[in-house]
């Protein structure tokens, strides 16, 4: 069992007191203030605009890629719908680099919980399910046991804590396909087919889960929604920026001193991050950072360096906050080979129905490929850009634009490197030096 | 076909959907029933479809859409180590190459003696524990370094 | 109405329209391939994308819903760009071989590639190959061809009904394919291949015969069953090669099923005859028409002279053409002889000479499509009515409830509301229990003879639920199927569904069995006045017969008696296209044309009359029968033959110019007394005439032969049947039958009613057992 090193947040409110081994228990939950938001507004009988009002005010974000407003995305939920409408989290985490919903999951899943009960209630909503990446297997069976604590302690099921709201909520884990963290890729895989997104319009909202009425939002973004209940929007919205409320859990990876993961408010600057991450790995240069999820376009270091950590200043400076995975390379880092491994990656996960991603992926990982390995082309650069833009935005989910984004961004911040790459057949760095950035290095005679 | 107490756990999966929905638990019967037999068969495949009531090549699309469903036995211990951009900075392929020397297989690959499988994996949602590798797809062990490799390899005889 | 403009033109379409169905609407093509009018929207291709105004980026049509004011460019740079780049896309893996491929010149990817294509490839890499894989007799696979458009699986889940190919793995390495090396069964299988728009599904049995523009297209209806399908026939060099849908919405949409399409390899086959022929001295001789027909007028005219013109009988095939069957009437009538009958698997005839008895859908096929309470009697319903199944499947889906009363349960690929499995023994009292509960739950009065029949009749929870499901119905239909109309009470049956429809104000009517069932009825070819019916022609052997189109031993109610009755006749004439058994029996064969090779008409079981024309020239020697039965009634000295053509004989088989067939169609019954069986204990037999034994030219078509359809004839029970005979579902058994027998492997299929064993007719195998219901002895051999 890990410990949350308190020190690696600021101001945290989903991470914030989990202390000892066992804190993510109800128990420990319930002793930090947990399910006191749930507990007001039953008690109060808060009527659900008014959830929805505040939501708005706090000017929450969805975590899970996007950064779509919270608050609007719930009240476009039909209020006066007589079937059966749904309640979705999305834990699929999947995103190369994301690692914060893990952690939520194992060491706050009350907090979600709490966060999707009360969500519940705000969309008059009775039955709700967690999809969980398929991979983090403890972290199902986890969440399956805080479910039963919940259940037990009259938290979820039905008249929960003696009132008229009834919630109940259920786990569901994918088994390894990146595609089922897109919505509507969930759904259908929730539905038990395979996870295709499907075309939007209709949106979930009104034809989601089953074809019924559907919210679905981030781990992450549930997470939140407790302290904002207790709290208020507007105290929320001072923790961070205007229009990027609160605290935000960024998952650092690669070249620096302590990967993990960090809650701090939205606008802390980059450096500041940094720092909190034990700076760079061996006091080695920044020399390339993906701030958003591999998925989001690449920054250069210094561009990096001066961002603030928000959805709208990573904007300005031609990325995206995106799932709030920040990718951190050292100099030590091969672009060209860094970007194949990217392609290969979308390649390998396109769910196939649409003809640019199922065809265009595998030809940009080919083509990245080839660089590689010394079979590049002059024109083979050009021919990235235009095949990535034959892909971006002609797909029916955005899996398309998130295999074209890192070869577009790559190219053009890197291009001489991969010049250099096809010209000269070889890496611009050095092998040794690349095998310098790996953390655990082995020489191949040694084993 | 499968036994009394994984049709139990699959009765529980179904028990979490409407009931016209019992479809929904089709991943899940899939892998209880991997996890039973070790991989899925067509006559596994088959019996899930019939015991969900839904075709078989729906059954067959799910089973080989999604990664972790094995359509070909696999050894004893099925090791999937992530080799993503995330991890790779951190030494995922450090690893990966580590234990694949180790024994003496590549990716896709099983020890002759059907104890080992070898296969690369996609981003676990752990990358800030790189290098890590799943272990039967259920156990997540994280910085894997040559060590901690070699320790493991031990623990699992 | 939303309005909207495409490439500057207006245009109105209602709510809920696409941009493509808009621009289907003025005539605006836009390149697709996944998107299909009858198929649900995947929008996987990306091929129709088009420029829309304020929208970041383009979208496609087939997906967008309109919205009101919307500009919508079709050939804008941003559209055609984007179109352009999927053009690319699709043909990166897509080998080039188009003049080795079968789709060669009909290819939807060949097609637009000339438009949007580039003319070198960017893709230097190496291209996807793909397995074939064998999904059967029918359809052939180039699978490294498919473009991934999903048509194939959509048709199957959606119109099929029936989920037997899926998309397997994920990414480039997706494919199509069934589950492992199964075939593809659906009964509607081969409109995968008109479906699919590169040549990756192409048909087997036409498989390079020909290229597409070797072929001309000619006009037809499908001989096969009650709808009478639209064709297109294709033809080189004076034979048919392949088989199309022809497009009718008001008939087969734009499908045809499996029987209609590939049942014209039988036309070209070996068996087919060639020249007519004579049986003498117990040897066949081939001789000249004028021979031929000379013998038989002058064997017609002796037998009349000696026995009478009575002792004469004439068969005729539900799927001759209405010409031939006015003809061959007339030829009886003027020899002097009422005995004259296509309804060759009925047996209760209880209803001739009835008000008005005209059994048909008592409908038009649209309407049906529209009905949101169906009930169905006795009737195989995919097998029999594979297209008519297929509306209901359609209506199903928009909330339509269907009902069931059958002998098996097989599954009708739709979701049921309700259905009753019984013996064919029950099917009266079932509609009686549905009879009494609408009765009870409406509070009208019914029937009063019946209604004391049904005093003590216990009403089932499914004859309540179907009762009720019929009464809350705004468009109601109650029909009887094949087997109900092959039924020992069909009458009664009619008369119950009758008087079921009148309590509910509903509409009722038959699926009609054969191309013409309604046909045979408009030209009069059946008995009047005291001639004996196809029935009795058999029980009171004729001296002669006269078979048109038909195998009596496969295609009679019969077949035992059938076989019996024209061996011992005198002379029997076979009209046919095909060599049969009649060479044992027969004494004049006389080669007529099957459907493609004559003018003729259908009439449908909506009644409508569809005429068609020779696709081909006659076979060899093979005239039309329209013509044979022409120079007959000549030969014969008869008046009232001198027709000029095969229009002219429609005219005056319809009354007239002007005449019209519906009037003639009436399903009401008048008053007939039903009196409700009681259960025997006997073992009971329950016959389909399964899809591909159902008439001449399907059973010789080869590669409908392969398909499981196909499969040879078991006899099937459940598992309590079983149990009482003391078998165990698969050993060899004795089935008895009256005096006839047949040895058959049991089979266990819990589907049929308990009490009832199914055996197939329409197959050599059976064709040595009675009639397709009644009680039967079953033993372990
Ligand atoms: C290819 C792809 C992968 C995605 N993966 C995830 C994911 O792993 N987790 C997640 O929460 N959202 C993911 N999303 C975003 C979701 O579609 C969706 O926007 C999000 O769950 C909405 O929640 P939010 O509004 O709380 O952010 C992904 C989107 C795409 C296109
Ligand atoms: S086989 Fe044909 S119809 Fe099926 S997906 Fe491929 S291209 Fe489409
Ligand atoms: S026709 Fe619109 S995406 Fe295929």
């Amino acid at each position: 069992m890990l410990k949350i090193d308190q020190p690696m947040h600021i101001k945290p409110q989903i991470l914030a007191n989990l202390e000892g081994e066992k804190s993510w228990r109800l128990k420990d939950y319930v002793a930090r203030g947990g399910y006191a938001a749930l507990r007001k507004i039953l008690r109060e009988k808060t009527p659900p605009e008014k959830i929805i009002a505040e939501l708005k005010e706090s000017a929450l974000r969805g975590r899970g890629g996007a950064g779509f407003p919270t608050g609007l995305k719930w009240s476009f939920m039909p209020k006066q719908y007589a079937g059966e409408k749904y309640l979705v989290c999305n834990s699929d985490e999947g995103e190369p680099g994301t690692f914060k919903d893990r952690d939520i999951l194992r060491y706050n899943p009350h907090m979600v919980i709490e966060g999707m009960a009360i969500a519940a209630y705000a969309m008059g909503t009775a039955r709700g399910y967690n999809y969980i990446h398929g991979e983090v297997w403890d972290v199902y069976l986890r969440f399956e046991e805080a479910l039963d604590e919940a259940r037990a302690g009259g938290f979820l099921g039905q008249k929960i804590l003696g009132s008229d709201f009834s919630f109940e909520l259920f786990a569901h884990h994918g088994y390894g396909a990146y595609i089922c963290g897109e919505e509507t890729g969930l759904l259908e895989s929730i539905e038990g087919k395979k996870g295709q997104p499907r075309y939007k319009p209709p949106f979930p909202a009104s034809f989601g889960l089953y074809g019924k009425p559907t919210t679905i939002n981030n781990t992450e973004t549930f997470a939140a929604v407790p302290w904002i209940i207790m709290n208020g929007g507007a105290k929320y919205l001072e923790v961070g920026k205007p229009n990027n409320g609160g605290t935000k859990i960024f998952s650092v990876s690669g070249h620096v001193n302590r990967p993990g993961v960090y809650e701090i408010p939205m606008g802390t600057p980059f450096a500041r991050l940094l720092e909190m991450c034990g700076g760079m790995r061996g006091g080695r240069k920044l020399k390339a950072c993906i701030p958003g999820g591999s998925s989001m376009p690449v920054l250069p270091g210094d561009v990096m360096m001066q961002c603030d950590m928000d959805y709208d200043s990573i904007a300005k400076a031609g990325s995206m906050l995106g799932s709030g995975a920040v990718i951190i390379m050292d100099e030590t880092t091969c672009m060209v080979k860094a970007l194949q491994r990217l392609s290969y990656f979308y390649f390998e996960e396109s769910c196939g129905q649409c003809t640019p991603c199922r065809e265009g992926t595998g030809w940009l990982y080919r083509v990245v490929h080839r660089i590689e390995h010394g079979e590049g082309r002059p024109e083979d650069l050009d021919l990235l850009t235009s095949v990535s833009d034959n892909i971006a935005g002609r797909t029916i989910c955005a899996l398309g634009d998130a295999a074209a984004l890192p070869v577009k961004s790559f190219v053009k911040h890197f291009r001489p490197e991969f010049e250099y790459h096809i010209e000269n057949k070889k890496c611009l760095v050095p092998v040794d030096v690349q095998r310098a950035g790996s953390r655990i290095y082995v020489e191949h005679a040694a084993c | 076909m499968l036994s009394q107490d994984a049709l139990k756990r699959i009765d529980r999966e179904i028990a979490k959907y409407p009931p016209e929905h019992k479809q929904s638990a089709v991943m899940a019967s899939l892998a209880i029933a991997q996890e039973e037999t070790g991989w899925l068969s067509n006559d596994t495949m088959e019996f899930v479809a019939s015991y969900l009531g839904m075709p078989a090549i729906a059954v067959f699309e799910v089973a080989t859409f999604y990664n972790m469903y094995d359509l070909a036995p696999v050894g004893k211990y099925k090791i999937t180590v992530c080799t993503n951009l995330p991890c790779a900075l951190s030494g995922g392929y450090d690893a990966a190459e580590y234990v694949q020397h180790k024994l003496g297989i590549g990716f896709n690959e099983t020890t002759p003696d059907g104890k080992y499988t070898l296969k690369e994996g996609e981003c676990m949602g752990a990358c800030g524990d790189a290098p890590v590798l799943l272990v039967n797809n259920t156990r997540m062990c994280s910085w894997m370094t040559p060590e901690q490799i070699d320790k493991l390899l031990a623990e699992l005889k | 109405m939303l309005e909207l403009e495409i490439d500057g033109k207006q245009v109105q379409v209602p709510e809920g329209s696409t941009v493509m169905d808009a621009a289907n609407k003025i005539g605006t093509f836009i390149p697709h391939f996944c998107y299909h009018k009858k198929l649900s929207i995947a929008a996987n291709c990306r091929m129709c994308l088009v420029e829309v105004e304020k929208a970041p980026k383009p979208l496609p049509a087939c997906a967008t819903p309109v919205a009101n004011g919307m500009k919508v460019k079709t050939r804008s740079e941003q559209a055609v760009t984007a179109q352009k780049g999927v053009m690319e896309f699709l043909l990166i893996n897509h080998p080039l071989d188009c003049p080795i491929c079968d789709q060669g010149g009909e290819c939807q990817l060949q097609d637009l590639s000339i438009g949007y294509g580039g003319s070198a490839s960017r893709y230097q890499e190496e291209k996807r190959v793909v397995v074939n894989k064998n999904l059967g007799p029918l359809i052939a696979t180039d699978m490294t061809r498919c473009i991934h458009c999903t048509r194939c699986v959509r048709f199957g889940q959606e119109i099929a009904g029936i989920m037997e190919l899926g998309v397997a793995n994920r990414g480039e390495h997706s494919e199509i394919l069934a589950f492992v090396d199964r075939t593809v069964d659906s009964e509607l299988s081969g409109n995968v291949i008109d479906l699919c728009p590169v040549g990756a599904l192409t048909s087997k049995p036409f498989r390079f015969s020909a290229r597409t523009w070797e072929l001309s297209r000619r006009k037809s209806v499908s001989p096969h069953d009650g709808l009478g399908a639209n064709l297109v026939v294709q033809v080189k060099l004076n034979e048919v090669k392949r088989v199309l849908p022809l497009e009718n919405e008001d008939v087969n949409e734009c499908w045809l099923s499996d029987k209609d399409r590939f049942s014209y390899e039988a036309l070209n086959s070996e068996q087919r005859l060639r020249r007519p022929m004579l049986k003498q001295g117990g040897q066949w001789k081939e001789v000249d028409w004028q021979t031929a027909l000379e013998y038989v007028a002058n064997g017609f005219k002796a037998v009349a002279a000696s026995h009478g013109a009575a002792s004469i009988g004439a068969l005729l095939s539900p799927h001759s053409t209405l010409e031939e069957m006015y003809l061959a009437q007339k030829l009886m009538r003027g020899l002097g002889s009422e005995n004259v009958d296509f309804r060759l698997r009925q047996r209760d005839f209880s209803l001739d000479g009835k008000a008005g008895a005209t059994p048909w859908l008592g409908m038009p096929v649209a309407d049906f499509a529209r009905l949101d309470r169906v009930l169905v009697v006795g009737s195989f319903l995919r097998k029999d009515h594979p297209l008519l199944a297929q509306r209901l499947r359609q209506s199903a889906k928009k909330g339509s409830q269907v009902s069931l009363i059958h002998a098996t349960a097989d599954d009708p690929l739709l979701p049921l509301h309700a259905s009753m499995t019984v013996a064919p023994a029950a099917f009266a009292a079932s509609l009686a229990q549905i009879i009494k509960s609408v009765a009870e739950q409406k509070a009208l009065a019914f029937d009063n003879a019946l209604y004391q029949q049904t005093q003590t009749l216990p009403v089932s929870a499914e004859a309540r639920s179907i009762a009720a499901s019929l009464i809350s119905g705004a468009r109601v239909g109650i029909f009887l199927g094949n087997l109900a109309q092959q039924h020992p009470a069909a009458g009664q049956l009619a008369a119950l569904v009758q008087e079921l429809a009148r309590l509910l104000g509903a509409r009722f009517g038959v699926l009609g069995e054969a191309a013409n069932s309604v046909g045979g009825y408009v030209a009069g070819a059946l008995p009047q006045g005291g001639g004996l019916n196809a029935r009795s022609m058999l029980e009171q052997p004729r001296k002669a017969y006269l078979v048109l189109h038909a195998e009596p031993e496969l295609d009679c109610a019969n077949p035992l008696l059938a076989a019996q009755a024209l061996s011992s006749a005198e002379m029997v004439v076979a009209m046919s296209a095909f060599q049969t058994r009649a060479s044992d029996y027969a004494d004049v064969i006389l080669p007529v044309a099957p459907f493609t090779e004559t003018s003729g008409s259908f009439i449908n079981t909506e009644g409508r009359v569809q005429g068609f024309n020779a696709v081909v020239k006659p076979l060899d020697q093979t005239r039309p029968g329209w013509k044979v039965l022409r120079v007959l009634g000549n030969l014969l000295g008869l008046a009232g033959f001198d027709f000029e053509s095969s229009e002219a004989v429609r005219v005056a088989a319809l009354g007239g110019e002007r005449a019209s067939v519906a009037d003639r169609l009436r399903s009401d019954v008048g008053a007939v007394a039903v009196i409700l069986a009681t259960t025997s204990s006997a073992v009971e037999r329950v016959a389909d005439v399964p899809i591909h034994f159902a008439d001449p030219i399907v059973r010789r078509a080869p590669s409908l032969q392969r398909t499981r359809d196909a499969c040879a004839p078991t006899a099937r029970m459940n598992t309590a049947t079983l149990g009482r005979l003391g078998l165990n579902g698969r050993e060899k058994v004795r089935i008895r039958q009256g005096q006839g027998e047949a040895v058959l492997e049991s089979v266990v299929d819990e589907a049929v009613a308990d009490g009832c064993v199914r055996i197939a007719a329409a197959h050599e195998t059976t064709s040595a057992l009675g009639d397709m219901t009644g009680p039967i002895t079953v033993e372990r051999i």
